[in-house]
């Protein structure tokens, strides 16, 4: 039932990119994202696919993996394209109907658009895909570091997302219990019209939040008993160190971005006539 | 009200990197009134087999017959089964959600489109049949002890009048005296009213008391199906698979093996003080 939903999408597999830093990985989807917005012409995009590419066959994550984020962002991508068609001025007019026309650079921007947002989810899906939710929060915590020096706790912030995204999996097992425990009682989640179904939904939230609130002491009273008392002074099981693969992929990351800014700054000397 | 399970295999999460086969090709067949024991260490499937009685689950492939009808067959009406096989699950007080006792156990019976008196009446004769009298009814089920929010709980499945009960780990987390209660209780309740009583743990010594067949499950499969005694006859298979006979069988075997002529199928100390006795008398 519900459980079949994952979160944090995590795909276990042993590549290159899954061993990597997980600041490296933070820094290159940031870096990546950066560079979408540099690129303006079509030598730029061609550069950006290339390097997509190269991650993804690195990763050894399977492609349906990927695209399943796109999904959730189909309206948005459908309102920028049908947007951008029709309302940029541009030299050439293409097709007219009444109002509404399409123009060379409504065409161009609306294509580009398109195909930035889908790198863009593509990109930092890789970085989720290869990266435990964990790992995650401890790469960003040590990344956000130096924010403690104007006393941001930003400990306290990893340790609270890191805790969030442990109870995902538990409170949903709890949700998927306690439905069917109320189920066969004679519970129906499913029929009736709205009311119906959210006065329906109280046998399991009382339940669930209760059990919320119970975990959330436990935990708390655990902690506690070891002694925890904030990030001050706490040192790593595993700190982060960045090794000989890591340094490689900063290098490649900066590279790839002096070559789309170079790319970019020669597009606009040289340009490329396309439509 | 016989059910029977007919080459049940169950698939979790099918077809991803955390597939797990849970159920593989489970026959088995369970007659009116009997008083079955499903035993079998954690992770063995039998909560996941229970689930598949009263329709939670759907099985992958393979049937589950409820009075001879197939249960995913098209006319069948899953809330009718659910009415007739009572499912308790593990830590059921987790399941409490009403102001007061007696609304909470009439959750049940109001669902099954009893009216609010009759509702009513089954939960107090629910409640008073697991020992909980009169001054509950009115009070909040978050101020009750563990094992008193447990009996309501199991109250509240009681008070739909299910013909096949099934408790999934009925004694978990509860001292001594709260599980020979809740034991003793459900053991009144089959002889009672004549129900099938279904019972999953992982405690040989709790089951063996209690119950006319035992079936044991490993890695998904059924290993061992029969009563109490043909069963503890396989000690030291069981123990291969992380489960353990009463402590009274490995006192006979021993005592046999030693040359003494006792009835190795004495489970309980009652039984075996008899066996013991007559070896005494006899020799």
């Amino acid at each position: 039932m519900i459980r079949d939903i994952t979160l944090g999408q995590y795909y276990p597999a042993k590549s290159v990119i899954h061993q990597l830093d997980p600041r490296v990985k933070l820094m290159t989807t940031i870096i990546y994202v950066i560079s979408l917005f540099v690129a303006k012409g079509i030598l730029g995009y061609v550069l950006a696919t290339l390097f997509l590419a190269m991650a993804i066959r690195l990763s050894k994550v399977p492609f349906g993996y990927m695209t399943k984020g796109l999904k959730a962002i189909i309206m948005i991508l459908m309102f920028t394209v049908v947007f951008n068609l029709f309302l940029i001025d541009g030299d050439v007019v293409l097709w007219r109907f009444g109002f509404l026309r399409i123009t060379d650079q409504g065409v161009k921007t609306a294509v580009f658009m398109a195909i930035r947002l889908i790198y863009l989810i593509i990109g930092s899906s890789i970085m989720t895909l290869t990266t435990t939710p964990n790992d995650l929060t401890d790469g960003l915590e040590r990344l956000l570091g130096p924010l403690k020096k104007i006393h941001v706790p930003v400990h306290e912030i990893a340790m609270m997302m890191s805790i969030a995204l442990r109870f995902i999996p538990i409170l949903l097992e709890e949700t998927d219990k306690i439905m069917k425990a109320q189920i066969a009682r004679g519970a129906d989640f499913e029929s009736g019209n709205l009311i119906q179904k959210a006065k329906a939904m109280v046998p399991l939230l009382v339940p669930l939040f209760i059990s919320a609130f119970r975990r959330a002491n436990d935990l708390a009273m655990a902690m506690e008993a070891r002694c925890y008392h904030g990030g001050e002074g706490r040192t790593k099981m595993k700190p982060l160190h960045y090794e000989s693969a890591d340094k490689t992929a900063y290098g490649v990351v900066w590279g790839y971005l002096l070559l789309m800014i170079a790319l970019t700054w020669y597009e606009r000397l040289h340009p490329l006539i396309l439509l | 009200m016989s059910i029977k399970a007919k080459n049940v295999n169950y698939v979790y999460a099918e077809g991803t990197a955390y597939e797990i086969h849970a159920l593989k090709d489970i026959n088995l067949e369970i007659p009116d009134g009997q008083f079955v024991g499903l035993i079998g260490h954690t992770g063995s499937g039998k909560s996941t087999l229970v689930q598949h009685l009263n329709g939670l689950v759907k099985a992958t492939s393979g049937r589950i017959y409820f009075n001879g009808r197939d249960i995913y067959g098209e006319n069948f009406s899953m809330k009718e089964l659910r009415s007739k096989v009572g499912l308790v699950f593990q830590y059921p007080e987790h399941q409490l959600f009403e102001t007061d006792v007696l609304t909470d156990v009439c959750f049940g019976p109001k669902n099954l489109g009893f009216s609010k008196e009759e509702a009513q009446k089954k939960a107090k004769e629910a409640l008073r049949m697991v020992g909980m009298g009169e001054e509950y009814d009115s009070r909040s089920p978050f101020e009750l002890s563990g094992g008193q929010k447990r009996r309501v709980a199991i109250a509240g499945v009681l008070a739909m009048n299910p013909d096949v009960l099934i408790l999934d780990e009925p004694t978990a987390g509860l001292d001594p005296k709260g599980r020979d209660e809740i034991l003793d209780q459900i053991e009144r309740l089959q002889k009672e009213r004549g129900i099938t009583v279904v019972l999953v743990s992982h405690s040989m010594e709790d089951v063996a008391r209690y119950v006319d067949r035992i079936i044991v499950m490993n890695h998904g499969e059924v290993r061992f199906d029969g009563t109490p005694k043909e069963v503890f006859r396989h000690y030291e298979e069981l123990e291969e698979i992380g489960l353990a006979a009463p402590q009274m069988t490995y006192v006979m075997q021993m005592l046999k093996k030693k040359g003494a002529d006792v009835d190795t199928d004495a489970t309980t100390v009652e039984e075996a003080a008899v066996t013991i006795e007559n070896w005494l008398k006899g020799r």
